[in-house]
Order: structure tokens, then C-alpha cells, then sequence
């Protein structure tokens, strides 16, 4: 029966995923497809000038740029389907082997402001929550509907602008320092570059979660079982270790995996703003030069990234929610 | 069980002063909610309006009134746990000393227990026995956890299920288990019959019962009189927020009637006393009252109950009514 279930479960959102992902290949490949920018001029770049136009054909033939789109569509999702993502025109380098790279510092980037952000985010929900009505509360909230509503490059501007011009605290941008051989770039050096843009993300990511984790705590100490335990003599921090604690944390945890979508979104400006070297430079690069192979090779792997994040919310839940029901202390 | 039946091998003047030394006594106790409302009105809600109760060491004391009448807000007075936009006036004694707010804090808990209402207070993803052990302070928390737990006919092997998959008795027992398991001389529980049925229901009081000839003080609160009517010593009645009425059960099984005309009509309205449909309603406790609470629905009210209220006054023996005609 469990094993029909879990069957069920599997199926279900490999199908999901599946159609999820042909809609946003099928409506990237489209809105890339009408970009104005052409894709051989990109690819030359300055040498624009030097090539003849039999050459240009040539180019244009050799990457069928000029076949139909729907031909070109369907040339790349065979190819796709085959595990071949074809090559960068920016980067003239195998799509995978870009997306791997960047993805390292990607996820560097992203598991540090992600990680930050939930322990901080929780930590003010809790503040908020077991203060209701109080000044503090009122900051923390004032704090996150304020930065629900700053757009993140603005963030990120304000934190390079104060900690690394006026007080030198931070490099200005980059993954690594510059002049400095890769295999001498020390950890110190990669935290140094990191710290800013993952602050960034995370400023902006903990008005999600403290919101949504002061209405839990502000839920479970309104509920009969806190009462009890106030009437059993317990107050103040005994109480939220004994009860607020482990009631909150684990639908502050689902919901913090549900808001990967929004960090891959965070991301790709903060990095943008810092020059970090991620994939949210990359696709930019990507856009901005009509990059079909790197831009559809990012949108797959981003879309099966946040479709992971989503996907552990869910059986996250759907666990607690089934040892609760067995009977099972969690 | 009496109270002279208890102190039998005392004399009589060693009776009277332990008779004088209530465990708990609450004189005209009052709380009022404020609630804003519109604008900038502020609504006073007077829940409890003048709350009387006495009770001894090894006495249970029933408080009957009708459900949705605040009872539950006495609970929360007494122990101190009452809404922040509530306010407490009147006079509450613990073992002879004011029951301040300070004390309140360090009394519930370790002196006086809550018996809650509710099945859905314990904490969903603690262990049942976890949440009896925090009021045992000796080591071999769970071997002495599951000791108790047969004492009052639960499997030990609840000390490891969480509260979603035990019955309503089941978690009924965990509370009386708690009340084992603690040092406290003051139980009040909180309507503790509430959706038993009778098997379960004669259990629990007889469970209540054995905790009150354990030497302690158990106030009952209830809507239900028959309940009462089994194991109470005292019976005070509680209406529109006000203590009308302390009986003494035997004296009302031999009477076979309340003094107080509202009393009356609760006792009338029990199925073997001719299941009389009581006609009235609580006063909503926005409404200031002028005279006698009762009187607009009392088949013996006079001119003078309409424009005077009448205080709580001792009939004999502890017993006491509040009506100018009892």
C-alpha cells in the first residue's frame, strides 16, 4: 500500500515535471526566437568587419540559423533528448561543462544566503511572535515589509556602495581576486567575494520566512496546548523550547525549501550587480547575445533546480504529516 | 466524603480551626474584558461579576453553571493565566496568604494544577509520557511515568504515542496521570467530563475522587449537575457570572432541593427530577445589571429584586445563597 503510494507520488510529479519543463523550453526557445539580436553578429563580434558575407552564410548555415524555427526547435530538442546541449556561442565551450562550473559558484552563492536566511528569518519570526504587539515586533515586521517591497539590485548597490567604497571592508565584485592565478585564490579570498551578494539574497530573503514564521509562533501560542503548559507553570524560553519550538521549525523549514524559485530569481541580479560569476551572469550573457544553446541549457537545469526545491517542501510536509499521523515523535 | 468524617479523630476545637483554614477561598472575585470596538469605543465585558468559592484540603467542590457562562475564565483567573486585556478584582486567599499575581506564577504548576478541558492540550508532537515527566523531579522519570500510567489504566507503551493517536479518554487519563505524578494540593479541572461516555464518566470521578481522599483540594467545574451530584462535597452555583448559590450535597439529597431559585431550576431540569426545560438565559455580560440577575426569569421575584441586588449571605454550616427570599 505505501509502496503504491510512494509509486503514485513518483509518477505524478515526473509528468508534472515533464510538461512543466517542455512549456518553459517551448516558450524560452519563442521569446529567444523574436529577440532583434543577431545571433552571428554576436558570435563574431568585433571580427564582424573582417568577415565577408559568403563567410557570414557559411556561419549562418553551419549553426542553421536560417532554417525554420520550428525545424531549429525540434534539431535541439533531439539533441537535448540525446544529452547533447549543444555548444556556447559566447563562450565557444560545451553548455554542460558552462553550467557545471558556474553552477559551483551558483550554489556556493546561493546554500550560504540560503542558509543565512533561515536561521536569521527564523530567529526574528520567533522574536516578533513571542512579542506580539511589542516595539520589537513592530520593528521586525516594519524590517520585513519593507524589504518584501526593495527590489534586490538596489540592495545589493546600497551593501557595494557602504561596505566595499566607503569602508573597504569587501572587494567591489568578481568571484575570485584579480591578477591572482586560480589555483592561488584562497578560501578566504572566495569568502571574501561571496559574502556580499549572499548577504544581499539574504536581507531579502528573510522577509519571507520571519512573516510566515511569527503567524506560526503567534498560531501555537494562541492554541489550548500553550495554555496548558502556561498553566502548568512554564514561561518565557522554557516554553519555547518545550513546545513553540518543534511546532514552528519544521513548517518554517518546507516553507524555506518552497522559496527556491525566488533566490534563483535573487540570485541572477545579485550577481549581476557584483560580477559574481554564476549562472545568473551567464544567462544573462546568454540573453543579451542571443545565445540559444546556453540560454535553453540554463532554463532546463534552473527549472529541475526549483522544481527539487519545491518537490523536498512537499515530501518534507507530506513526511511530518505522516508521522504525525503513525504516531511517531518527531 | 465530609469534612468531619475526615478530622472524625480530632476535637472539636481542632475541627473548627482546620474547618476555618480553606485551602483555597475566593471572595468577590471580577473579570472584566476590554474589548475596543468601533472607533474608539471600548466595550466592558463582565464575565465573572462577584465569584464566591471556599474549599478545604480533601474536598472536591463542583462549580455549576450553564456552558458559554466564562467558567473557564475562572480557571484562567485563579491560576493567573486570564488575556492580557483582562482585569481581576477581589479577593483570592491561597493556604491563608493573598494569591498575588507573583505568587500565582510560582504556585501553578507546583501547587495548583490545571485539569484542562480540552483533548487537544497536550503538545501534538511531544510524547505522552515526556509530558507527564516534567512534573517529576526524582531520576527514573519513565519507569515512575509508566507506573502511573496503569495506576489509572493506560497501557506504558502510551509513554512513546503522541497525542493524535490516543482517545479522548485515553488523553483524560494522561491529565488525571499528571495530576498523580505532581505535588500540587489544588486540582481544578476544567469541565474534566466533557463527551465521556457514563462508563468513562463514573471512571474519571471516581479517579477525581481518589485524588481529593489523597488530601487534596479538587474544584470541579462543570455544566453538569449529576456529575456534580456524585462526588462534590460542596456545590457552588454559578450564574451570569456570580456565585447564587454554596450547597451542601448531602443536605440537598435530603432536601431534595436548591435554595435558590435558579439552582432550583438546573436540579428541576435533571431527567429523574421531571427534566423541567429551564426558561432563561445568561445575561450577555456587556449588560450592567441593577438588582438581582435572576430576576427578570424567577417565578418568585418582588419589586426589590429588580431594583436591588442581593449580596451572597450564609444560611447555616458554610452554606450560603444569594437571594432575599431563600
Amino acid at each position: 500500500m505505501l509502496a503504491f503510494h510512494i509509486g503514485k507520488f513518483i509518477l505524478k510529479r515526473t509528468l508534472k515535471f515533464v510538461t512543466l519543463l517542455f512549456a518553459v523550453v517551448v516558450l524560452t526557445f519563442m521569446l529567444v526566437s523574436l529577440s532583434p539580436v543577431d545571433p552571428i553578429q554576436s558570435y563574431l563580434g568585433a571580427e564582424m568587419m573582417v568577415v565577408s558575407e559568403e563567410q557570414k552564410e557559411e556561419i549562418a548555415e553551419y549553426y542553421g540559423v536560417n532554417q525554420p524555427k520550428l525545424q531549429q526547435f525540434f534539431k535541439w530538442l533531439k539533441m537535448f533528448l540525446q544529452g547533447d546541449l549543444g555548444t556556447s556561442l559566447v563562450y565557444r565551450q560545451d553548455v554542460l561543462s558552462i553550467i557545471q562550473e558556474k553552477f559551483v559558484a551558483s550554489f556556493a552563492l546561493m546554500a550560504l544566503s540560503w542558509s543565512m536566511a533561515g536561521i536569521l528569518g527564523y530567529a526574528l519570526g520567533v522574536i516578533a511572535g513571542m512579542n506580539k504587539g511589542t516595539f520589537a515586533d513592530r520593528a521586525i515586521k516594519l524590517y520585513c515589509f519593507v524589504l518584501a517591497s526593495t527590489p534586490t539590485f538596489w540592495i545589493a548597490i546600497l551593501l557595494l556602495i557602504v561596505f566595499s567604497l566607503w569602508l573597504g571592508l569587501f572587494p567591489i565584485g568578481l568571484g575570485t581576486p584579480i591578477g591572482v592565478v586560480s589555483e592561488q585564490v584562497t578560501w578566504l579570498d572566495r569568502l571574501k567575494h561571496i559574502l556580499l551578494p549572499a548577504a544581499t539574497l539574504s536581507v531579502i530573503g528573510v522577509s519571507n520566512i520571519t512573516l510566515h514564521t511569527r503567524q506560526k509562533v503567534i498560531d501555537v501560542l494562541d492554541s489550548e496546548f500553550i495554555r496548558f503548559a502556561r498553566a502548568k507553570g512554564e514561561e518565557g524560553f522554557t516554553l519555547f523550547k518545550r513546545h513553540v519550538f518543534r511546532n514552528t521549525l519544521f513548517p518554517a523549514i518546507s516553507v524555506h525549501f518552497a522559496s527556491f524559485g525566488e533566490l534563483f530569481g535573487g540570485a541572477i541580479l545579485a550577481e549581476q550587480v557584483f560580477s559574481y560569476p554564476g549562472l545568473g551572469l551567464a544567462i544573462v550573457q546568454a540573453g543579451l547575445n542571443s545565445d540559444v544553446p546556453l540560454m535553453m541549457g540554463i532554463v532546463v537545469f534552473s527549472t529541475f533546480f526549483v522544481f527539487i526545491g519545491n518537490l523536498l517542501a512537499d515530501v518534507l510536509y507530506t513526511m511530518i504529516d505522516l508521522r504525525m499521523k503513525n504516531g511517531e515523535a518527531i | 466524603m465530609n469534612i468531619v468524617y475526615k478530622f472524625r479523630d480530632e476535637t472539636n476545637e481542632e475541627i473548627e480551626k482546620i474547618k476555618s483554614n480553606f485551602l483555597l477561598e475566593v471572595n468577590h472575585l471580577s473579570l472584566t474584558i476590554e474589548r475596543v470596538g468601533k472607533g474608539s469605543d471600548v466595550e466592558h465585558l463582565h464575565v465573572i461579576r462577584d465569584f464566591h468559592l471556599n474549599i478545604h484540603q480533601g474536598e472536591v467542590v463542583a462549580i455549576v453553571g450553564a456552558s458559554g457562562s466564562g467558567k473557564s475564565l475562572l480557571a484562567d483567573a485563579i491560576l493567573g493565566i486570564h488575556p492580557k486585556n483582562s482585569l481581576i478584582e477581589g479577593n483570592i486567599k491561597y493556604e491563608n496568604q493573598p494569591l498575588t499575581e507573583k505568587r500565582k506564577k510560582r504556585l501553578r504548576g507546583n501547587d495548583i494544577l490545571l485539569i484542562p478541558q480540552m483533548t487537544n492540550a497536550l503538545d501534538p508532537l511531544m510524547k505522552a509520557g515526556k509530558q507527564v515527566e516534567s512534573f517529576i523531579k526524582q531520576k527514573n522519570k519513565q519507569k515512575i511515568v509508566k507506573d502511573i500510567f496503569q495506576k489509572v489504566g493506560l497501557d506504558p507503551a502510551v509513554y512513546h504515542q503522541i497525542p493524535s493517536t490516543l482517545s479522548g479518554g485515553m488523553i483524560r487519563r494522561i491529565f488525571i496521570a499528571m495530576a498523580l505524578a505532581s505535588k500540587v494540593k489544588l486540582i481544578i479541572a476544567d469541565e474534566p467530563t466533557n463527551g465521556l461516555d457514563a462508563e468513562a464518566l463514573d471512571e474519571l470521578l471516581f479517579q477525581l475522587k481518589m485524588l481529593a481522599n489523597d488530601n487534596r483540594g479538587i474544584v470541579m467545574i462543570t455544566h453538569d449537575l449529576e456529575a456534580a451530584m456524585k462526588i462534590a462535597d460542596k456545590i457552588a452555583v454559578f450564574y451570569a457570572g456570580e456565585t447564587v448559590e454554596i450547597a451542601d450535597r448531602k443536605n440537598v439529597r435530603k432536601a431534595g432541593k436548591f435554595r435558590h431559585p435558579y439552582s432550583r431550576a438546573l436540579w428541576n431540569a435533571l431527567p429523574q427530577n421531571g427534566f423541567v426545560p429551564i426558561e432563561c438565559s445568561q445575561p450577555s455580560p456587556a449588560e450592567e445589571i441593577i438588582g438581582c440577575s435572576f430576576a427578570s426569569y424567577c417565578p418568585e421575584a418582588t419589586k426589590r429584586c429588580g431594583t436591588e441586588k442581593p449580596e451572597l449571605r450564609e444560611v447555616e454550616n458554610g452554606e450560603m445563597v444569594r437571594c432575599f427570599y431563600a
